[in-house]
């Protein structure tokens, strides 16, 4: 009960965290790929006009594709190397579409290709440190993916007063931010400074689950020097990373239901994409590399390593000792929110924190019984929703109840089926509910569309034919007018 | 084999299962049910196992008949439905009778609604209030109490404890009783009752573990003792002569049982705490008016169920708040 009372949010659970399999070793970066695919298609289906053709020879940082708005952040080449084809290959979509890529052969050399001279990089101003992370091509790096700097224009325009760095980390198995705070801590401090300046936030807080003691002693000597940048543990709950749950913790806001953390005042940004706006703003660097977690008892060698953007599961895989047979599941990300790597062949794209290798042993896979109603659910659901409920109407196709019981605002965080004592798929019902209701919306839109244009196509055709009458009526006026030439027209008409 | 068919997550899972929530809710039953069969002797023990060898038995078949697998039959939900019944039945009941309640049970109060998980009713109640309407006779004979003696140098059994038909006698409840039994001796579980309910002490120890092993949430238990005793000490400092007071009310009869054990029943329950505030008070209270004012001496029985067809109302109604609004979810 008084662990109840003690808790930042409602909810929340305590999976096993599995992190001391990696968070001891600091980051490797002797890896180096033998080829890179770069995906010209975004997750929501944006595209990127490619800049290189076939046969090109790029260096590492060179601008190879490009987007049509802030919104589709632009692509650098990774590696130096040879573009060996623009070919259809897997993105990093599960579905295994394939779409256009560009794929790189690359070379032993590691240096980028272009170097920029430096300047006091703390006397930049807001627009040319904008500037330069829509150069960098840099998106949020938490999971989420979406470009940073639309992000610091809207916090600008919206008037944020607090910029949120996340360093939650509280998927398992994860600590690639974890070693990029022991290691880096200088460099995200001063990527939170940028931050500030860019977005006019006048205060940061970076919160930190308390599970990672070496991270907030770095980040707590280097951010002393700095009054506005507040440094502070957060208690180790899952999903104590959540932007909303986070947000609460540090500042006591509450995020409304169905808003977004602009309306609080709040810019949240991640530990890593700190990182990457400093590399971007102090040597002009664009985000072509990041650190993850290979992990999970199916690999040999567990560890965090640096990883050029585009470089397939197959190869960082070989390059940590391989998996073992016992492994049953690979995934994009962590445990809870993770995604299944449906084939080796896939490149890592900027938002992958971490691969995983499971075995049965851990994702404990069980029959599914019935549900007992225990409310266990209830409890850990950090939103406040019942799944249990949720999850029954959903399995009948009743919609429009699943989403009067919220499932708009579930997070997909899996904390109810995690506790699940009758292990029910709930996480698999509510994203078959949202993409069921989801397609609805957008059917009923197409069709209230269609009729809005039908409806415009009669009247237009009302409004000619009335015209024609006019215009007509008009013409046997003018006839009646000049009665004589009419008639002969008439007859000649005849 | 490496799985990479897609599929949501969480590839974690806690080792947690419903099988294994019901067989430790049986294991904290059983010193309750060993205290009982220690005070009514051999009888109880046979009402026990008949109980639940014929709740495991009739729902094996029923899956049988519905064409389910089978062997759901062992997953510790019909052995906790006939170990509950037997500990709420008179030591002394008929065999017969207790073998029929405990058919009913699975059949009429857990079957019919679809099976785990599905029934609205408490099924060890409804058997319970469906033998005590049909046979008050049987179902209101109290045995006494007749342990054996294990103090001196030879254990004495008496007489009593090894027949199956007991010595009855009133239990508090019923107002008939002249010599009353001490609070001591009741929450010690001394006195009278039904099979399993007498020693309050044993299943709040039960009650202790379920809560620290989070199987139940201390809303239900909560509210129930308030929902009880808060009236009976307004009632028996108002009128002490004709009400009992709050502590004689929580540790006779079946309330102790009821508050850890009935009402917490998870599929019959409301799942938010607010609910689950609310259900607990309501049925606290519901035992209080039935045994002050009702035809029958015990009451947790019927409250149960008053407040289990409440339940699904309670959880449409009282959905707890969505984070980030003061309200619970609704369609926007």
């Amino acid at each position: 009960m008084l662990n109840l009372l003690s808790r930042p949010f409602r909810g929340g659970i305590h999976p096993e965290s599995y992190k001391t399999l990696t968070n001891g070793s600091g980051i490797d970066r002797f890896f180096w790929p033998r080829n890179v695919f770069l995906s010209l298609q975004l997750r929501n289906g944006a595209t990127l006009t490619p800049l290189v053709k076939a046969g090109d020879s790029v260096t590492r940082g060179q601008l190879i594709a490009s987007g049509r708005n802030d919104m589709v952040a632009p692509l650098h080449a990774p590696v130096n190397g040879i573009v060996t084809g623009i070919t259809p290959h897997f993105s990093s979509h599960p579905s295994k579409v394939k779409c256009d890529t560009i794929i790189i052969r690359a070379n032993s050399d590691r240096r980028w290709g272009e170097t920029h001279p430096q300047q006091n990089y703390l006397a930049l101003s807001s627009e040319q440190i904008i500037e330069r992370v829509r150069e960098a091509g840099i998106v949020g790096l938490g999971g989420a993916g979406f470009p940073t700097v639309v992000k610091l224009q809207f916090a600008r325009k919206g008037g944020a007063h607090t910029l949120v760095i996340n360093g939650g980390e509280c998927e398992p198995y994860l600590t690639c931010d974890d070693v990029a705070m022991q290691e880096y801590a200088p460099e995200i401090i001063a990527g939170v400074k940028l931050l500030m300046i860019a977005s006019g936030t006048k205060k940061a807080i970076i919160g930190v689950e308390d599970n990672k003691p070496n991270a907030l002693a770095q980040l707590t000597s280097a951010a002393s020097e700095d009054d506005a940048i507040e440094v502070r543990a957060a208690p180790s709950i899952y999903p104590m990373g959540s932007e909303r749950h986070l947000i609460k913790f540090l500042t006591g806001a509450e995020v409304p239901t169905g808003g977004h953390a602009g309306m609080v005042g709040v810019l949240v940004h991640n530990i890593a994409t700190a990182r990457a706006v400093y590399q971007a703003t102090r040597f002009r660097r664009p985000l072509v590399s990041r650190v993850i977690t290979v992990s999970g008892k199916g690999i040999g060698a567990p560890r965090n390593v640096e990883v050029p953007v585009g470089t397939p599961v197959n190869e960082v895989i070989e390059y940590c000792g391989g998996v073992k047979e016992s492994t049953s599941r690979l995934l994009f990300g962590g445990p809870m929110m993770g995604q299944v790597i449906s084939s080796p062949y896939i490149p890592i794209d900027k938002t992958v924190g971490g691969i995983l290798a499971l075995t049965d042993d851990e994702v404990k896979t069980r029959e599914q019984t019935e549900c007992i109603r225990c409310g266990q659910c209830v409890r850990a659901c950090p939103m406040g929703l019942m799944p249990f409920q949720m999850a029954a109407y959903a399995r009948l196709s009743d919609f429009s109840k699943t989403e009067e019981l919220g499932v708009n605002h579930c997070l997909s965080c899996g904390a109810c089926s995690y506790v699940c004592p009758a292990s029910l798929p709930l996480v698999q019902y509510f994203q078959f509910a949202k993409g069921s209701i989801n397609a609805n919306r957008l059917k009923a839109q197409r069709s209230a569309t269609a009729r809005a244009l039908n409806e415009e196509r009669v009247q237009r055709l009302e409004r000619e034919a009335a015209a024609k009458a006019a215009a007509k009526a008009a013409k046997a006026a003018a006839r009646k007018a000049r009665p004589a030439r009419g008639k002969v027209k008439e007859t000649e008409n005849d | 084999m490496i799985d990479f068919e897609p599929k949501a997550g969480p590839f974690a899972h806690t080792s947690n299962t419903s099988s294994r929530i019901m067989y430790t809710v049986v294991l904290t039953l059983l010193p309750a049910a060993l205290m009982g069969i220690y005070q009514f002797g051999l009888a109880s023990l046979q009402t026990i196992l008949v109980c639940s060898v014929i709740a495991i038995v009739t729902e094996y078949l029923c899956l049988k008949l519905m064409g389910r697998a089978a062997n759901a039959c062992m997953d510790g939900s019909a052995l906790l439905t006939g170990l509950l019944l037997a500990m709420s039945l008179p030591a002394t009941v008929p065999m017969w009778l207790a073998g029929f309640g405990s058919a009913f049970a699975i059949i009429v109060g857990k079957q019919i609604y679809g099976g785990l998980g599905q029934n609205l009713f408490n099924p060890a109640m409804l058997a319970r209030v469906m033998l005590l309407i049909c046979f008050p006779v049987e179902m209101t004979n109290w045995a006494v109490p007749t342990p054996i003696d294990f103090s001196g140098n030879q254990v004495a059994v008496p007489q009593g404890w090894l027949q199956f038909d007991g010595v009855t006698a009133a239990t508090p409840l019923s107002g008939l009783s002249h010599e009353p039994v001490s609070i001591v001796a009741q929450f010690l579980g001394l006195g009278g009752g039904s099979l399993g309910e007498t020693s309050a002490l044993l299943i709040l120890l039960g009650g202790a573990v379920l809560l620290y092993r989070r199987i139940i949430h201390w809303a239900i238990p909560l509210s129930f003792v308030l929902g009880l005793c808060v009236p009976a000490a307004i009632a028996s400092l108002i009128a002490p002569e004709s009400f009992s007071s709050p502590l004689v009310q929580l540790f006779s009869g079946g309330a102790m049982l009821g508050a850890f054990y009935i009402a917490t029943d998870l599929v019959t329950s409301p799942t938010s705490v607010r609910g689950q505030l609310i259900y607990g008070g309501a049925c606290g209270a519901l035992i209080w008016l039935i045994r002050s004012f009702g035809n029958y001496p015990e009451g947790v029985a019927f409250a149960v169920l008053i407040v289990n067809a409440a339940s699904p109302l309670i959880d449409h109604y009282l959905r707890p708040s969505v984070f980030g609004s003061k309200s619970m979810a609704r369609k926007s």
